[in-house]
């Protein structure tokens, strides 16, 4: 008697089981079957009710209001705008502000979130418990709660535009904004203007120099006198050729208000102090845990090989506490910038605010309306998280992992 | 051996006393360490002296000395009346708190409120502390019922039906929409090429629905004889508990073994039963109070509490399918999640609030309240399915394989062995996005809430308490109350955190 071989199961057969329906196999495939004929339902039924009901209201849908004309006004806005102007300009009106007050914001927050993360870890006990506190304070506290204090107690605490405080009578702090004088760009400006480029240009290319001769020949060249002396000689030798770049225009008080000079408006400044100051806090947090994660002996491995202080902590310390730090300070970033739309709570003119809210109002356009502006904000989260991961991915590259 | 003494190695002299170390311990010795061991550090210290001279100071100052305590209007906290520079407005809180705490819930009607926080405050104590036992139990009563219980105290009403009626029309309306559904299908004959498969299709998913309403007809029989009794809540009630507990003692083994589910179920249902009865459930419940008149503290409970416990099964489910191996369910929880946690919270208030009435058939209406919550759901369980999937990756594949070896099925192995390990891991994580969340719940007062962040913004504008110091005054009140929220929380995720590591600690 002979145990007649089994024929193989085909390996088509299994291989389009595993494709259809991963390790569930048939069953997984009925599921997403399944699965996707109730997500069609869910999807068709969805479709059919914001039909019904929005000719029942009389709303026309589709993206045509986006050329109608808007008639209100905007307190600030960074490029041209009138009320004369379209929908979609409002859009991008929103939308330059809302990164202006993220890219400030995020500058700013890591600015003093640095300082309060290594305040934290300073040997110096008051200070540390000083930092400490700092971020339990703010952190436990919600942000429209602290964007709100600021905006209604303190800012408008502040002196109306008669008794404002002014500093070098030049900057002038009251209730009604900030007034900083304004650059007005003259002759000069533009050999100034392509100075700076220059020296940044060759800063960059000095660093890659000192970087290539220290990978490849380990020899550590002091770059920084040039780099210094570039930045700062070009612009100023512009500046004494071709006479000055920039004149100031300062704000006077007239009347019951400032006329001339810029005005940041009070909402900004309010906003990009809540939301600096709160993502300071868990930006702090973030520093002090990668500092925490880069081990003392690297600190003295560094030291052993005959570093100084400084160059242990900027060739070996900094980058090894950078990968832990960059993934989470990313993530903070991103909030941030999703925060920034808090600003409809006291009317800073967002891309929120002026489009999902006055907008939204005006048009009734409700779906097309939020669904753009979600887009949106989906689109800055995955740019931010993209630019972000690239850089974290060169940081891993030059350390060789 | 005596030559020891004339030994040139040794000393024949007592060396000098030094002098003792610097002390380290103590006051003095911590001062001198830890503060002015480095001129770098006693210019750091003066820094810090001076600054919190400058922040505390001026803080305790206005909380507490300059303060006004008493009085009837805003004329008591005016700096010529007080006869002092006027701190915080006490009296303003005071004339304010029960807004704060409850809104506009009508004043006869609070101590309903109050239950509910007794209640909730009596459930979860003993589920926070580690050493009490029956935590099972515990978790029941808090997470299943607790929400109903507390959702007709706070909102009262009645019910007009129980286990049956609403089994019924659940299926009835599941059928119904089968049938309706299959008529649309196969009437759809724009498309030529589709028009019989579709027409085929509509008409056997028609069919599936009336066999549907046939096989349910026992059901409906009964349910329409419980609805002409005299008693439709009590006999449908009644009803429900002889089938449930009948189908539990069944499964459970019977004669032999089911006496313990036949009692559990028993002793349930007499605990709902007497809930029915006690609250009036039957006749009407307790005059409803519409969530528009809710507000303060009570709003921003119900929106985080709900919020928490909503969002925890959808991050549960979200986690699973985004570690699935079907590839369709895979895809479509890693889309959910990253949409939902690329947008701001607030448009996703505003698509709650603006867009799900148009997703809805237009008789269906949905309150404010819960169309808020519903969008706070998905929103918080895109973050908690993260924090869930962290745990979930943290477990080692042997566990689940061990559990595959000895013959458990996808479900078991999840439920019983991988998940729990996983949601111990993640305790502290889950702590964070729930502070996150209770923090959050402050931006439904833009969508016209008035949680106690937008009472605290609809106090101001009474022009009775207008002041120099009210702003302060209500900002420093609700400040510390939503401090004492998140950091007792967050405290309580470092305790349970160091009770999960107690192993790891050396």
């Amino acid at each position: 008697m002979t145990i007649e071989a089994r024929a193989p199961p085909s390996q088509f057969v299994a291989k389009l089981r595993r494709v259809l329906g991963g390790q569930a196999g048939w069953g997984g495939f009925a599921l997403q079957i399944l699965f996707v004929a109730a997500l069609a339902w869910i999807g068709y039924e969805i479709v059919a009710n914001a039909r019904a009901n929005l000719a029942a209201q009389r709303i026309a849908s589709g993206f045509g209001f986006l050329s109608n004309t808007a008639g209100f006004g905007v307190s600030q806005s960074l490029i041209p705008y009138s009320e004369s102007d379209t929908y979609t300009r409002v859009f991008f009106v929103g939308l330059v502000n809302t990164l202006v007050v993220s890219v400030i914001g995020i500058f700013f927050a890591t600015l003093i979130g640095f300082l309060i993360g290594l305040g934290r870890l300073s040997p110096n006990w008051l200070l540390a418990r000083i930092a400490g506190g700092y971020v339990e304070l703010v952190r436990n506290l919600p942000l429209l709660f602290q964007i709100l204090f600021w905006y209604l107690a303190v800012l408008a605490a502040l002196p109306n535009p008669r008794q404002s405080i002014s500093l070098f009578g030049s900057f002038f702090l009251s209730n009604r904004g900030f007034g900083i004088p304004k650059p007005v760009g003259t002759v000069g400006f533009e050999p100034f203007a392509i100075a700076i480029v220059v020296a940044i240009v060759g800063a960059l290319l000095l660093r890659s120099y000192a970087r290539r001769q220290l990978f490849q020949n380990g020899r550590l060249i002091k770059i920084w006198p040039y780099v210094l002396g570039l930045l700062i000689g070009l612009p100023l030798l512009a500046t004494l050729v071709f006479g000055k770049p920039v004149t100031f225009e300062y704000p006077e008080l007239k009347g019951f208000n400032f006329s001339g000079g810029s005005r940041i408006i009070p909402e900004f400044v309010a906003l990009t102090l809540a939301l600096s100051t709160y993502t300071a806090a868990f930006i702090a947090e973030i520093v002090r845990a990668g500092v925490q994660s880069v081990h003392k002996g690297q600190m003295e491995a560094g030291a052993s090989l005959g570093l100084t202080r400084g160059n242990t902590l900027r060739l070996i310390v900094v980058p090894q506490a950078l990968r832990v730090i960059l993934p989470p300070l990313t993530n903070q970033y991103l909030n941030l910038t999703k925060n920034s739309s808090l600003a409809v709570a006291i009317g800073y003119p967002d891309l929120f605010s002026v489009f999902a809210g006055t907008t939204l109002s005006q048009t009734g356009q409700a779906i097309e309306i939020i669904a753009i502006t979600m887009g949106v904000y989906f689109v800055i989260s995955l740019v931010t998280s993209a630019i972000m991961s690239f850089y974290g991915w060169r940081i891993g590259r030059s350390m060789g992992a | 051996m005596s030559d020891l003494a004339n030994s040139a190695f040794i000393s024949k002299e007592l060396i000098a006393e030094r002098p003792a170390p610097i002390k380290t311990t103590g006051l003095i010795g911590f001062v001198r360490t830890q503060l002015l061991n480095s001129p770098t550090n006693v210019l750091l210290t003066i820094a810090s002296i001076l600054l919190l001279w400058f922040t505390v100071i001026p803080t305790i100052r206005f909380l507490l000395v300059d303060a006004v305590w008493q009085g009837k209007d805003r004329t008591a906290c005016l700096a010529e009346n007080a006869g002092h520079v006027v701190g915080a407005c006490w009296p303003f809180v005071q004339a304010k708190f029960t807004q704060f705490i409850y809104g506009f819930y009508p004043e006869p009607e609070r101590w309903r409120v109050n239950l509910t926080f007794l209640l909730a405050a009596l459930l979860l104590l003993p589920l926070l502390i580690p050493r009490l036992p029956a935590k099972s139990l515990n978790a029941g009563l808090f997470f299943i019922a607790f929400p109903i219980v507390a959702f007709f105290l706070l909102y009262g009403g009645g019910i007009r039906g129980f286990g049956i009626a609403w089994t019924e029309g659940t299926l009835a309306s599941l059928a119904n929409g089968l049938v309706d559904g299959g008529r649309r299908l196969a009437e759809a004959t724009s498309l030529p090429l589709l028009s019989q498969i579709l027409y085929a299709l509509g008409t056997l998913i028609g069919l599936i629905g009336y066999a549907a309403a046939i096989v349910l007809w026992p059901l409906t029989f009964l349910r329409s004889h419980i609805q002409t009794s005299g008693q439709p809540v009590w006999a449908d009630f009644v009803a429900t508990t002889l089938i449930v507990s009948g189908v539990l003692f069944f499964l459970s083994g019977g004669f032999r073994t089911g006496w313990r589910a036949l009692i559990v179920s028993l002793a349930t249902f007499a605990c709902i039963g007497l809930i029915i009865a006690v609250m009036g459930l039957d006749r009407g419940g307790l005059p409803i109070v519409d969530t528009r008149l809710w507000g303060g503290l009570l709003v921003t409970l119900v929106v985080s509490v709900t919020g928490i416990v909503t969002s925890m099964p959808v991050g549960i489910a979200l986690a699973l399918g985004r570690r699935s191996t079907i590839p369709l369910i895979r895809v479509f929880s890693v889309a959910f999640i990253e949409f939902w946690r690329g947008v701001p919270l607030i448009t996703v208030l505003f698509f709650a609030t603006y867009m799900l009435p148009l997703f809805l058939p237009g008789n269906f209406t949905v309150d404010g309240l819960v169309r808020v919550l519903i969008g706070i759901a998905l929103f918080a369980g895109a973050y908690n399915a993260e924090v869930i999937r962290g745990g979930l990756q943290a477990i080692p594949r042997g566990q689940a394989e061990a559990a595959s070896a000895l013959g458990l099925s996808y479900w078991k192995t999840t439920s019983l062995v991988v998940m729990p390990q996983a949601l111990r891991h993640v305790i502290p994580g889950l702590v964070n996005s729930f502070i996150a969340l209770l923090k959050d719940t402050s931006l439904v007062s833009i969508v016209a809430l008035f949680d106690l962040l937008g009472q605290l913004r609809a106090s101001f504008a009474d022009p009775v308490w207008s002041t120099p110091t009210t702003l302060f005054t209500g900002f420093a009140f609700t400040g510390i109350m939503y401090f004492v929220l998140c950091f007792g929380m967050s405290r309580y995720s470092l305790f349970v955190e160091h009770r999960l590591n107690a192993h790891r600690r050396n």
